[in-house]
């Protein structure tokens, strides 16, 4: 729909590490049988990703797998192609126990880009954050300051990280504080 | 008179040149100063006065352990009281003022406490202010309140900021002495993740100021390589000015850093909290010496000997031209030593020990320092600073040998190892008695998940005072810590240290043994709380004799700084007045932080907009802008009212009810729960959730549903919905939804983990407008798209389709008694939708409604409110919802326990309508009064208010309410209590006040 | 502060991410059985000093349900162990009886 709009309008914190609203990002909530070899299929088919292992992420551009508990995976395609991409999966999976929702207008996506991002997280979340432990294609699901929260590493100086869309003013302005606040210099 | 020397002080730049003002006088010191070390340069040794009696005090130490230099710090929004003038680092523009005086620093009024003491003993208040009852709240208490307190609470905003940070490490050092850097360095080469944290702003600990030999060098120059050699490791991290608070479960530590107290101009957080999770954990926090008990050894210039010679050393600061070092070990005679090199003048060395033989007593003769071994202070002479003490023999009562007139006294009892952060955690303690201290008990380590232990100490905190002992415990402390935490890499030797051979220790907990009432009632334990000998020796007579009881009766070690220099001297004064030995006497429990963090800290960044979540609907942007006048429903801000220039809440809330029942009213329900359940076993799955039958919901309609918890209790409310023929989507209330999601969860992962059933929460995917009035159908025929009509969407049945340009899901369902409307668009086209209703439903006198009206409109229809009808006690029944209670089902959620006799007893509160005589609106909440009093002497009750409201439609108030059989009893009246005293007499009546046969919303 | 292992996800999961949920391996009765079954399992729970059972939830995480073996007193987590079974598995109890010997818990020993 050419009326819709993200949660914050793609508002942006800039600074040594920026805090930018990504915009509208296609996510499809699944839940099945995550062993099911046609649901690995057609995951990969709709994002062009391979199937993720326990605590991870594949995501390339707007397209990616998400691994979000033994059985549940996070689809995420650009926000246009979703209805596609349900059809897709509901044809693949047709006949079996599965569940795919349209989750896109429930998140938001938000990015922390630079130097110390590590750190900007690390002020919120009780995850380590520690580069030896927490690197790109690792995906955690926990909590930033008061709200539940998930992130990924695209690179090495950039988080996606993805939140509830009621929260999503919080979230950013947390990120924002903590970004603001510096750099600690530990990691 | 206390000054600053020519040629010492390590930590201070003499160039550089820092002005001050203390209780309004201009001073200066110089960078690196403390807070305490300038003021004693400017020979101010009166820094405050004690809490109880008001008595003049100066600084006795120069760190942590600090109980006397309290200070109002900064003004406005930077004011801060109770800061500890040892620790506070100096800077341009500091302002202090003194604390707990009146009215001045110099002359204080309270002071004549002293002269009452002998009336002011321990457990003064619980005697005194007992009796009469009366006197309580109007005598007692704002006496007490005047009297409470040190500094006074801040009145400003504060300015800065604050964060928190989690970090995980292998190895977490507590203290940066050599025993810490050593244990840094076994670790670090071994290849742990090492986080090392040192509360003062420089590391080496003591070493720095006694300078004892390490791998061949003066300790200072071997701390300066080590730390270099620790910098350049990528995997140690290394913290000054940084706390060890608090050492708690699974290796989890908190740490207090403090990142602009010494700048506060400086950009940044003031504070950081660090969340540390660690594999092991090194305490090297090195020990704190302990004061002798003397006849006012409180006074102004009595300090410890150890605090003395850094104030010297690090400061070039002298507390005095003459110093009588007293004692009963051989550390303090570093003191004589290191003043009488400086140009001091030690008139007498003060020796409680009969003989005394080492290296320390050697150097300290050859000085030809006067020793006077078997004496001790009777008493030190002086008024608000030290004059000169007088001599007499330990052994005896305290007669007089000799006076010597002197300017500072420089004490040492022994030291206690500082095992505050081991034991936060369960660590235990055992009693050295050759060293006269508690040391950690090595075989009873704090242990972790895995049972093994988790916390090791080290150096001096370990009971080692040898500088050999210290690094060599340091390092093994580390590399075993590392070893623990999974990093056996084979790393460098351990450092060697050596210091000058000393001679035993020998206790003395009153000085002179045999000391009179007269002496002990004037020899301090706790400086903060102005706790003497005799107040513990009292609290044992009159039979507080467990330490824990003693130490809340006397207040010893209940002060800001936690009796660091008091609770060893108390206990043993305890244990002896109990003839016990003292480790049978025990310590008291150490509770973190080590020493006070800021409040600030703790709440991070959590304040203003970052406090809590707020949570936001697509429309509440619209809303806010629109005159919104929000209430809180759980992390949400709903409108309560929309306000319009000029109108009042009740104004406001009145219109937009008439107006939605004549015209259309929009209302943003997006807060409503909606949960997706899928699955072959989904239909079974509800049938256990509800209460009702959802099983043969058919697709395409809407059902009311009930669900009560296991206990039978009505937990929440909401209409299911048939999506297709393996899918529902199932309503709650606006605060239900994580609950809801998270209980279908929990029965469906813990209980029939065999059922095929995927739950989704997509409350938020959402945006949920409810279209309401008589002119609702007119608004969607306008605005075009799917056939909305009674035939093509009859009452609860949904459809999905266009309404305008907007996807939707559209449920005919009402909360109101009117014909409404409830659409689900995506929550991105939410706000866009809000507005084109809006622009399209003008011609209709389209409204927006906030939750007040909701509210008044489901009671005018008898609807039950989740949280007003129901508080966790009341099951459907009391609610006359038996028709939602499927006699169909074997089994659900609640249906056993309704089975139980007080869920069947016939006399509980059921729901009835309620309607004042004289029309006016019922106190919420308020009881229905019945005859005679319960057996605590209340008036019985026979029923509550559980809604109530004035009803513009009727232009009276109702009510609804919970009363004893009150179904049974319509049109009887009842009496309900007002918060006035007086009551209001109301009838009971059918809740159901408008549109009784549900025609309206049925069109 | 307790870190407990969630088994879904292979997070080792901080206490402020999980949400406790009391006792487990409660046996559900429901319509037909006695007074005394139904208020054992609505309201009668253990409450050892020692060795215990209770249920966890990765709330902030995975969402899944765990249940934990761990002692009340020290705090040594024996493991956890997803939520689909009925009975404590046989290589937690082996842990338990290694350092708890003779321990037992409601059924179970």
């Amino acid at each position: 729909m050419s009326n819709a709009v993200s949660a914050l309008q793609g508002k942006l914190a800039p600074g040594e590490v920026t805090i930018r609203e990504a915009g509208l990002r296609g996510m499809i909530v699944l839940r099945g049988d995550l062993t099911d070899k046609k649901l690995r299929a057609v995951c990969s088919g709709v994002t062009g990703v391979d199937y993720p292992g326990q605590g991870q992420a594949n995501c390339v551009g707007e397209k990616g797998l998400c691994w979000m508990s033994p059985d549940e995976l996070l689809v995420l395609v650009p926000y246009a192609e979703v209805a596609e991409a349900i059809a897709l999966i509901d044809k693949a999976l047709k006949g079996t126990h599965y569940l795919a929702e349209n989750v896109s207008d429930a998140r938001a996506l938000i990015l922390v880009e630079g130097t110390y991002g590590r750190e900007v997280i690390a002020k919120l979340a009780p995850a380590d954050l520690h580069p030896d432990s927490f690197k790109p294609g690792d995906f955690r699901r926990t909590r930033l300051g008061q709200v539940a929260a998930a992130f990924w590493m695209r690179d090495e100086d950039t988080f996606e990280v993805i939140c509830f869309r009621s929260v999503a003013e919080y979230t950013f302005n947390l990120l924002a504080a903590s970004a603001k606040a510096g750099a600690v210099g530990h990691f | 008179m206390s000054t600053r020397l020519a040629n010492q002080g390590r930590l201070i730049n003499k160039n550089k040149a820092v002005s001050f003002t203390f209780n309004g006088k201009h001073m200066r010191g110089f960078e690196g100063d403390t807070l305490a070390s300038a003021l004693l340069a400017n020979d101010q040794m009166l820094v405050g006065r004690s809490f109880k009696y008001h008595r003049p005090r100066g600084v006795v130490a120069a760190g942590a352990e600090e109980p006397n230099g309290l200070v109002n710090l900064g003004k406005g929004a930077t004011f801060e009281p109770n800061q500890r003038i040892t620790t506070t680092e100096l800077f341009e523009g500091l302002t202090a003022t003194s604390q707990n005086h009146w009215p001045s620093l110099e002359f204080d009024v309270g002071a004549i406490n002293t002269y009452l003491s002998r009336f002011l003993p321990a457990g003064f208040y619980y005697k005194m202010f007992m009796y009469p009852q009366a006197f309580w709240k109007h005598v007692y208490e704002p006496v007490i309140r005047q009297s409470a307190g040190l500094g006074k609470a801040p009145k400003d905003r504060d300015r800065d900021t604050y964060e928190h940070f989690n970090c995980h490490v292998d190895v977490l050092i507590v203290g940066g002495g050599i025993a810490g850097l050593a244990a840094a360095q076994a670790a670090g080469a071994r290849g742990a993740r090492v986080l090392l944290v040192e509360q003062t702003a420089d590391w080496g600990g003591r070493a720095a100021v006694d300078t004892p030999q390490i791998d061949g060098v003066a300790a200072p120059e071997w701390i300066k390589t080590t730390v270099e050699a620790l910098e350049k490791m990528p995997n140690v991290d290394m913290r000054l000015r940084c706390m060890g608070a608090g050492i708690y479960d699974h290796g989890y530590a908190l740490a207090y850093e403090r990142l602009t107290d010494h700048a506060p101009d400086s950009d940044g957080p003031r504070h950081r909290l660090w969340r540390i999770r660690a594999k092991q954990i090194v305490t090297a926090t090195g020990a704190i010496e302990r004061p002798l008990s003397f006849a006012a050894n409180d006074l102004p210039g009595v300090l410890l000997a150890s605090a003395v010679r850094d104030y010297v050393v690090n400061f070039g600061v002298s507390l005095g031209d003459r110093t009588v070092v007293v004692t009963n070990n051989d550390d303090a005679y570093r003191t004589a030593i290191i003043l009488k090199q400086a140009g001091l003048d030690i008139p007498v060395i003060v020796d409680a020990r009969a003989e005394v033989e080492g290296e320390l007593i050697d150097q300290a003769r050859d000085l030809g320092i006067r020793i006077e071994l078997g004496k001790g202070i009777a008493k030190v002479k002086g008024g608000k600073r030290v004059t000169g003490v007088a001599l007499c023999a330990q052994a005896g009562e305290g007669a007089v040998l000799e006076e010597i007139d002197c300017d500072c006294v420089a004490m040492s009892g022994g030291w206690s190892p500082v095992v505050h952060l081991w034991s936060h955690c369960g660590g235990k303690l055992i009693w050295d008695a050759d060293q006269a201290m508690f040391r950690p008990d090595p075989e009873r380590a704090p242990t972790s998940h895995d049972g093994q232990p988790f916390v090791a100490t080290a150096g001096t905190a370990n009971g080692h005072l040898y500088t050999a002992e210290v690094v060599s415990d340091g390092w093994a402390a580390g590399r075993a810590a590392a070893k623990a935490a999974g990093h056996t890499k084979r790393g460098a030797q351990a450092p060697m240290g050596h210091d000058a051979a000393e001679g035993p220790m020998s206790p003395v907990w009153l000085m002179p043994q045999g000391a009179g009432h007269a002496l002990r009632s004037k020899a301090w334990l706790d400086f903060q709380n102005d706790v003497k000998v005799s107040d513990v020796q009292l609290a044992a007579q009159e039979g507080f004799e467990s330490v824990e009881h003693a130490k809340r009766y006397t207040t010893l070690g209940m002060a800001t700084d936690q009796g660091k220099l008091s609770n060893i001297n108390g206990l043993a004064i305890l244990s002896q007045s109990l003839n016990a030995d003292i480790p049978n006497v025990g310590t008291t429990t150490f509770r973190p932080p080590y020493t006070p963090i800021s409040m600030a800290s703790i709440a991070g960044v959590a304040r203003d907009e970052l406090f809590q979540p707020i949570r936001k609907t697509p429309v509440s942007d619209w809303s806010n802008a629109n005159g919104a006048d929000n209430e809180p429903v759980g992390q949400w801000r709903r409108p309560y009212a929309y306000l319009r220039a000029g109108e009042s809440v009740h104004d406001a809330v009145n219109r937009e009810v008439t107006n939605t029942r004549e015209n259309l009213g929009l209302l943003d329900a997006s807060t409503l729960g909606k949960l997706i359940v899928k699955g072959p076993d989904a239909g079974k799955f509800l049938d256990m959730m509800y209460t009702n039958l959802m099983s043969t919901l058919p697709v395409g309609k809407c059902r009311y549903g009930l669900m009560c918890s296991e206990n039978g209790f009505l937990m929440d409310d909401g209409v299911v919905v048939r999506m297709a023929e393996d899918t529902w989507l199932c309503h709650t209330t606006t605060g239900g939804a994580e609950r809801i999601h998270a209980h279908m969860e929990d029965w469906l992962q813990c209980e029939w983990w065999d059922w095929k059933v995927y739950v989704a929460n997509v409350t938020e995917q959402y945006a949920q407008i409810a279209v309401v009035g008589p002119k609702a159908r007119k608004l969607l025929r306008k605005m075009g798209g799917m056939d909305v009509s009674a035939e093509a969407l009859p009452f609860m049945q949904w459809a999905s389709g266009k309404i305008g340009e907007f996807d939707a899901r559209v449920f005919r369902i009402s909360f109101s008694g009117e014909l409404s409307y409830e659409i689900a668009v995506p929550a991105g086209q939410g706000r866009a939708f809000w507005e084109a209703l809006m622009a399209a439903g003008e011609e209709f006198g389209v409204m927006p409604y906030g939750t007040e009206a909701l509210h008044i409109m489901r009671a005018e229809k008898g609807f039950i409110m989740i949280g007003d009808e129901t508080d966790g006690t009341v099951i459907p029944q009391d609610l006359n919802l038996q028709w939602a209670l499927s006699k169909k089902k074997e089994d659900y959620l609640g249906k056993r326990a309704h089975e139980r006799s007080h869920m069947a007893d016939p006399n509980r509160w059921k729901l009835v309508g309620l309607e004042t005589e004289d029309g006016s609106v019922l106190p919420d909440g308020a009881y229905a009064i019945a005859a005679g009093e319960n057996d605590n002497g209340q008036r019985n009750t026979q029923g509550r208010v559980t809604s109530t409201y004035y009803s513009p439609t009727l232009e009276k108030g109702i009510a609804m309410g919970l009363v004893h059989k009150g179904p049974d009893r319509m049109g009887e009246v009842l009496e309900f209590n007002k918060v006035d005293g007086t009551t209001v007499r109301a009838k009971i009546v059918d809740p159901v006040f408008y549109d009784k046969e549900g025609e309206k919303q049925n069109v | 502060m307790l870190t407990l292992h969630c088994p879904y996800c292979g997070v080792d999961a901080d206490e402020t991410d999980l949400h406790a949920g009391g006792q487990a391996h409660l046996k559900r009765f429901g319509p037909g059985s006695s007074d005394e079954e139904f208020e054992d399992y609505l309201f009668m729970r253990e409450n050892p000093k020692g060795v215990h059972f209770e249920r966890w939830r990765h709330v902030y995480g995975c969402g899944k349900w765990f249940l934990a073996a761990r002692c009340t007193n020290t705090l040594e987590v024996f493991g956890t162990y997803p939520a689909q079974t009925l009975e404590p598995p046989k290589d937690i109890r082996d842990k338990i009886a290694g350092t708890r010997p003779g321990w037992s818990w409601g059924i179970f020993k």
